[in-house]
């Protein structure tokens, strides 16, 4: 790889492990994701996706070898670097994850309101032009109990997206919606990547997701990956595990 | 041998966790005025809802303490000490100790419950992504409420306890009601030697406020650190009612050593 390619690269996989207790979850994964592309990942159930996505964002160490974010080596990174470095991504949770005590509005503005001096009146600005991106304007003020599945999933989204972050992680962003609720979520993520250059990883199961999503996608199967193609191609198997994977679901 | 090792390598592994948590409470007390909000919330779910509970168990404590001294004390012709045995009974140790129970299987198991949810539902996860210190948002308003909550019911704990206590005298073992409050009265002025205050009133909220911390950083820290949906927040919230107890106890007999310590000098 040429030294502008290398330098390009926001966030490196080298030859990681990963185990929780027995179970071997990452067995030498190599990946790696450049500044302003979309790398969609794919692969069986247990194969290490989310934990691959929480090591990006330290919530999760690795047991051996090295997670790279923006030049900083996760494991080794100071309190203080992570939380600025947190600071500059969004991670979408599969299930939403928002704090169910706190109405959606005070859940998008939580961030703002711990980690930055905006006034009472930007701080609502922001939060309500978070809701009109994904659609759900009116839903400021009821609790997560409140709403559904779906609307949880892009409250969510909108808080993730609140600090304007250069790097989102998307855990399964399709689960849980339904169809024109998921295709104008994959067209935000797609706009969000043309127009802002935001660098994003999409774990998702939906073909249909990162065929609009992804300018890459990664295969994962037993903890490494098996195979790494532009989009195109990459739905376009022949390596005979993925196109066994794939099987009818191209849709 | 090797179990143990193994378990006692656990318990001290707790102990450093809940002291490791109760050292970062105190690092963030100047966060407190941000803070105003969960802490009067605190206060409603912690106090206000479990009102009622310490003044039902109060009310009985005062009542059976009452009720088993008077019977013995009839026996000797000594009835008319009841007062004074009731009210130091329940200021010293009964009102503290009991508010402390009820808090830990009310507040406790609740702190335990809520926080475990939100670590086996990645609502933790989401707020260590966000920067948002879970010490100081989530810890940091539930131990300063619940540490005022413990000497503020045990305040009413103990007055309960002695109004039950002097109905039992009065209508079981005929001892009149002026005789008892005077009594009880007696026995609550003596001033100590540590604080300039009756030594049985602020030894007993002394323990109250060291009994609500304790239960609170032991509900917490077992939260915090549940796992596995359903079942490890039932495991936390069993361990957080079983150590806090356990504190209570231990903590109880070396507070009122060092009372006496300290008063006897």
């Amino acid at each position: 790889m040429s030294e502008a390619a290398s330098n390009d690269v926001l966030i490196r996989f080298r030859d990681v492990h990963k185990s929780f207790g027995d179970q071997e979850i990452l067995c030498g994964l190599d990946l790696e994701v450049r500044r302003g592309k979309t790398l969609g990942i794919m692969g069986g159930s247990g194969t290490g996706k989310s934990v691959t996505l929480r090591h990006v964002i330290g919530l999760l160490q690795p047991d051996s070898g090295l997670v790279e974010v923006d030049g900083h080596d996760m494991s080794t990174i100071t309190a203080k670097d992570l939380a600025a470095l947190r600071r500059r991504m969004g991670y979408v949770f599969q299930e939403g994850a928002l704090i169910n005590w706190l109405t959606v509005a005070e859940n998008l503005a939580l961030p703002l309101r711990e980690n930055t001096k905006f006034s009472e009146e930007r701080i609502k600005e922001l939060v309500q032009e978070k809701l009109e991106l994904v659609y759900i304007p009116d839903a400021g003020e009821k609790l997560p109990s409140e709403i559904s599945g779906g609307m949880k999933k892009r409250v969510g989204l909108a808080r993730a997206l609140i600090t304007d972050p250069e790097i989102i992680l998307y855990d399964e962003p399709n689960a849980g919606l339904d169809p024109e609720i998921s295709a104008s979520v994959n067209h935000l993520i797609r706009e969000l990547s043309d127009k802002l250059e935001v660098t994003a990883i999409v774990v998702e199961h939906r073909i249909g997701c990162l065929k609009i999503v992804a300018d890459e996608v990664a295969f994962l199967h037993e903890g490494q990956v098996l195979v790494l193609e532009p989009t195109e191609s990459f739905f376009k198997p022949t390596h005979p595990r993925l196109a066994r994977f794939l099987g009818d679901g191209q849709d | 041998m090797a179990l143990v090792s193994a378990a006692f390598l656990q318990l001290v592994q707790e102990f450093g966790n809940r002291l490791e948590l109760l050292g970062q409470v105190l690092a963030r007390l100047h966060h407190l005025p941000r803070r105003k909000r969960w802490i009067l919330d605190q206060f409603y779910v912690g106090g206000v809802q479990t009102f009622h509970v310490v003044l039902l168990v109060g009310l009985f404590m005062g009542m059976i303490v009452a009720l088993q001294t008077g019977v013995e004390l009839a026996r000797l012709g000594q009835q008319d000490q009841i007062g004074m045995i009731v009210a130091l009974s329940m200021a010293r140790e009964m009102g503290p100790f009991t508010t402390g129970i009820v808090l830990s299987a009310t507040v406790g198991s609740a702190l335990a419950a809520e926080l475990g949810t939100m670590s086996v539902s990645d609502e933790l996860s989401a707020l260590e992504v966000l920067s948002v210190d879970i010490v100081s948002f989530l810890v940091l308003p539930r131990v300063f409420a619940l540490a005022i909550i413990c000497p503020a019911l045990t305040i009413i704990c103990d007055a309960i306890g002695i109004w039950g206590g002097g109905f039992v005298a009065e209508s079981q073992l005929h001892v009149s009601w002026s005789l008892y409050a005077d009594g009880a009265l007696d026995a609550l002025r003596k001033p100590g030697q540590l604080i300039p205050l009756p030594i049985e009133i602020y030894s007993g909220l002394m323990k109250a406020f060291v009994f609500g911390l304790l239960i609170s950083v032991i509900s917490c820290a077992s939260g915090l650190k549940a796992r596995g949906g359903a079942l490890g927040v039932g495991q936390a919230t069993r361990q957080a009612v079983r150590d806090s107890i356990i504190a209570i106890i231990v903590s109880n007999y070396f507070m009122t050593w060092f009372i006496q310590q300290m008063e006897m000098r």
